[in-house]
């Protein structure tokens, strides 16, 4: 199997990861469109790790995977408290913080 | 894209003819399942349904998990399957009952200027796509038994130990933080 088809998958993934967290306003939608992201990044190290024969590459994906998970527990709650304050989850609403 | 995998395909079939060792089956495969995850991630991007982009981003990390076991690392993929498909979804679910009133589809999920996505995305796959496809060319992934796992485990306790402490306190501050924030008081 050839590299290049993980890394178009990945490469694949990351944009339409990156084109949810633009185009989307309920911030849930966001989160999930960054662990789209994730994964993608995750395809591109284990690929790595196979085309140089070097298990580090999966160590990292692992890192990346409890990372994720953490900043999903975290993000949630985040989510949760605005929500509860505001009764909206609309990314475009929050604009206390704006000078 | 669709030159990209049509060119792969050329550059798939002269290899084939060269040497006879690359397993056509693991191509099919990885064509199937690589459709199915660039549909359900297009359908998590744009449905008007938050539940069923939560049960497409169950399609997209299954897939990810199937593309682990092609590439050779099972660990991953089991870890896969329970970190995000067991893990992460029910938090994501968790959070979208939480947070919204009604089921069904719902208008006002995408920004004013939704469409200036697209053309970065676009842009950003071109860019992505074409350096991709210059360096690593002619790269292969050759046919290997799995890494052992306890290859995984010598690395996480050796060389990496630090950053593997480190990642579990970052999960227990994860941990702590999540319920400090979400806590009625």
């Amino acid at each position: 199997m050839l590299a290049v088809n993980f890394l178009l998958l990945a490469a694949v993934l990351f944009c339409i990861g990156v084109f949810g967290v633009i185009a989307r306003r309920n911030a849930v939608l966001v989160l999930m469109s960054i662990e789209l992201i994730l994964a993608a990044v995750n395809l591109n190290f284990v690929a790595f790790a196979m085309m140089n024969d070097n298990i580090d590459g999966q160590v990292f994906a692992l890192f990346v995977i409890a990372i994720a998970a953490a900043e999903v527990g975290v993000g949630l709650a985040m989510v949760l408290m605005i929500y509860r304050n505001r009764k909206s989850i609309a990314l475009d609403g929050l604009s206390e913080m704006k000078g | 894209m669709a030159v990209g995998w049509t060119v792969n395909l050329h550059a798939l079939i002269a290899q084939a003819d060269a040497e006879p060792s690359v397993n056509i089956a693991l191509n099919i495969g990885f064509g199937l399942i690589a459709t199915v995850m660039i549909f359900a991630a297009f359908s998590v991007v744009t449905t008007k349904n938050v539940v069923h982009a939560a049960l497409y981003l169950v399609l997209v990390l299954a897939g990810v998990a199937a593309q682990f076991i092609l590439a050779s690392a099972e660990f991953l993929a089991v870890a896969q399957v329970m970190v995000y498909i067991g893990a992460v979804m029910v938090l994501f679910l968790f959070g979208i009952m939480l947070t919204r009133a009604q089921i069904g589809k719902e208008d006002g999920l995408n920004n004013q200027g939704w469409q200036l996505g697209i053309p970065v995305a676009v842009g950003l796959f071109g860019l992505l796509g074409y350096v991709v496809f210059n360096t690593f060319e002619d790269d292969v992934l050759d046919e290997r038994a799995p890494f052992p796992t306890e290859q995984l485990s010598d690395q996480y306790l050796s060389a990496y130990l630090v950053p593997f402490l480190a990642v579990s306190f970052v999960l227990l501050a994860a941990a702590i933080g999540a319920i400090v924030l979400a806590r009625k008081d």
